[in-house]
């Protein structure tokens, strides 16, 4: 009997190539000199949901109850999603024949471009919730600002993840509230996760180079400028959730964004991407 | 240390095209709008619905499983209860 065709299995590679042809023209992709920028900056964009993505995904399983079990879940899987489309771009520009997941399986550690704020472990679910927010509160400013960027291919992504980012935000803020604002030790763990986090939160708002040449291309905006908008959200939060913002400095740890990693992300990577390295070119 | 569990609320969602509400199941949860959220990210994942309506299954009176003869049974031997003893015209087509 002749072998049907298959029709579980898409042709991946033909419906990759469809997908781009049907792309809007973006001129930045063929800017030689923009290029090694923009790319770092698509890296930064794609590790920093691809990490925290996996952090998040640790409590599949493992969640306190059902529902909060899946809502991480979800949480993970949307992350990981935005993953697959800025790290898919980040190829394209490189255009070194890469793919999201080469970039995502096959780089090292110093090649990660993620906030250091991502890679910490999530210790409890007060450090878990609480870290989701104070990025959930940035990415939200950040998709915002690139719905209006000149790379129309940027935009048509950041429009996509904004709408769930700005669930991930509604949810995150509600829990922050809930928990800060609860039980004497609910109040008091999630007051340890703010002060914990807090020296690593200024890597949000530092601009390097990179920063500055995609700025300069009106591809994103400037660090600094989504600062204000951030601390308004997260200052209104913090205060219905009776919890105090540290009066330290938040600028004490960076280095994420150029490739300098805590120890964490080592781990992260072991176990991320043990498969692909011991069995090249596994696929399911 | 005593474990408090949350209420129990049963969900109940409006799919895509128009219909009621109809009931998908129970889950845990400290309020109506946590039930909600929770409610959204268990049961419409696949984009299931447009509407979620929650209510504490401590609210929902139920009919007595041991009352199922006399409250059901009396209804089973009336046919006449159907409306299908009526000559439908041509006419009128496919009703």
């Amino acid at each position: 009997m002749p072998s049907l065709p298959d029709m579980t299995t898409p042709d991946v590679v033909a419906l990759a190539e469809r997908a781009a042809a049907s792309q809007p023209h973006d001129p930045h992709l063929e800017d030689v000199d923009l290029r090694p920028a923009f790319f770092d900056w698509l890296c930064r964009m794609g590790d920093n949901t691809l990490i925290l993505g996996h952090r998040i995904s640790e409590w599949c399983g493992h969640g306190p109850v059902l529902e909060e079990d899946i809502a991480l879940a979800n949480t993970a899987l949307d992350l990981i999603g935005h993953t697959q489309m800025w790290l898919g771009l980040a190829a394209e520009v490189e255009g070194e024949g890469r793919t999201a997941d080469d970039l995502a399986f096959l780089r090292d550690a110093m090649r990660f471009r993620n906030l250091q704020l991502l890679e910490l472990p999530n210790r409890d679910m007060a450090v878990t919730l609480m870290r989701e927010f104070l990025f959930d509160a940035w990415h939200f400013e950040m998709l915002t600002a690139l719905c209006g960027s000149q790379s129309p291919r940027v935009a048509e992504i950041a429009a996509k993840a904004l709408k769930e980012v700005s669930y991930h935000l509604e949810r995150s803020s509600d829990l922050i509230v809930r928990l800060g604002d609860g039980s004497e030790e609910s109040h008091r763990r999630m007051q340890d996760a703010l002060d914990r986090l807090w020296p690593y939160l200024g890597e949000m708002f530092v601009e390097d180079a990179v920063d500055k040449a995609v700025a300069e291309a009106g591809i994103a905006p400037r660090p600094a400028d989504l600062r204000g908008a951030w601390e308004q959200t997260v200052n209104e939060v913090l205060e219905e959730a009776t919890l105090a913002s540290p009066d330290t400095r938040m600028d004490v740890h960076q280095g994420g964004k150029q490739g300098r990693h805590t120890e964490h992300l080592g781990y992260i990577l072991a176990e991320m991407q043990f498969l692909q390295r011991a069995y090249p070119g596994a696929s399911w | 240390m005593s474990r408090k569990e949350w209420p129990l609320w049963e969900i109940f969602i409006r799919g895509q095209h128009g219909l009621n509400h109809r009931h998908v199941g129970s889950l845990h949860a400290p309020d109506a709008e946590m039930a909600i959220r929770n409610a959204r990210d268990v049961y419409t994942r696949r984009k299931e619905g447009v509407s979620i309506w929650v209510v504490r299954s401590a609210d929902i009176t139920a009919s007595a499983p041991s009352e199922k003869g006399p409250m059901f049974d009396p209804a089973e031997s009336k046919v006449y209860r159907h409306p299908t003893f009526f000559d439908i015209p041509d006419e009128v087509g496919h009703m």
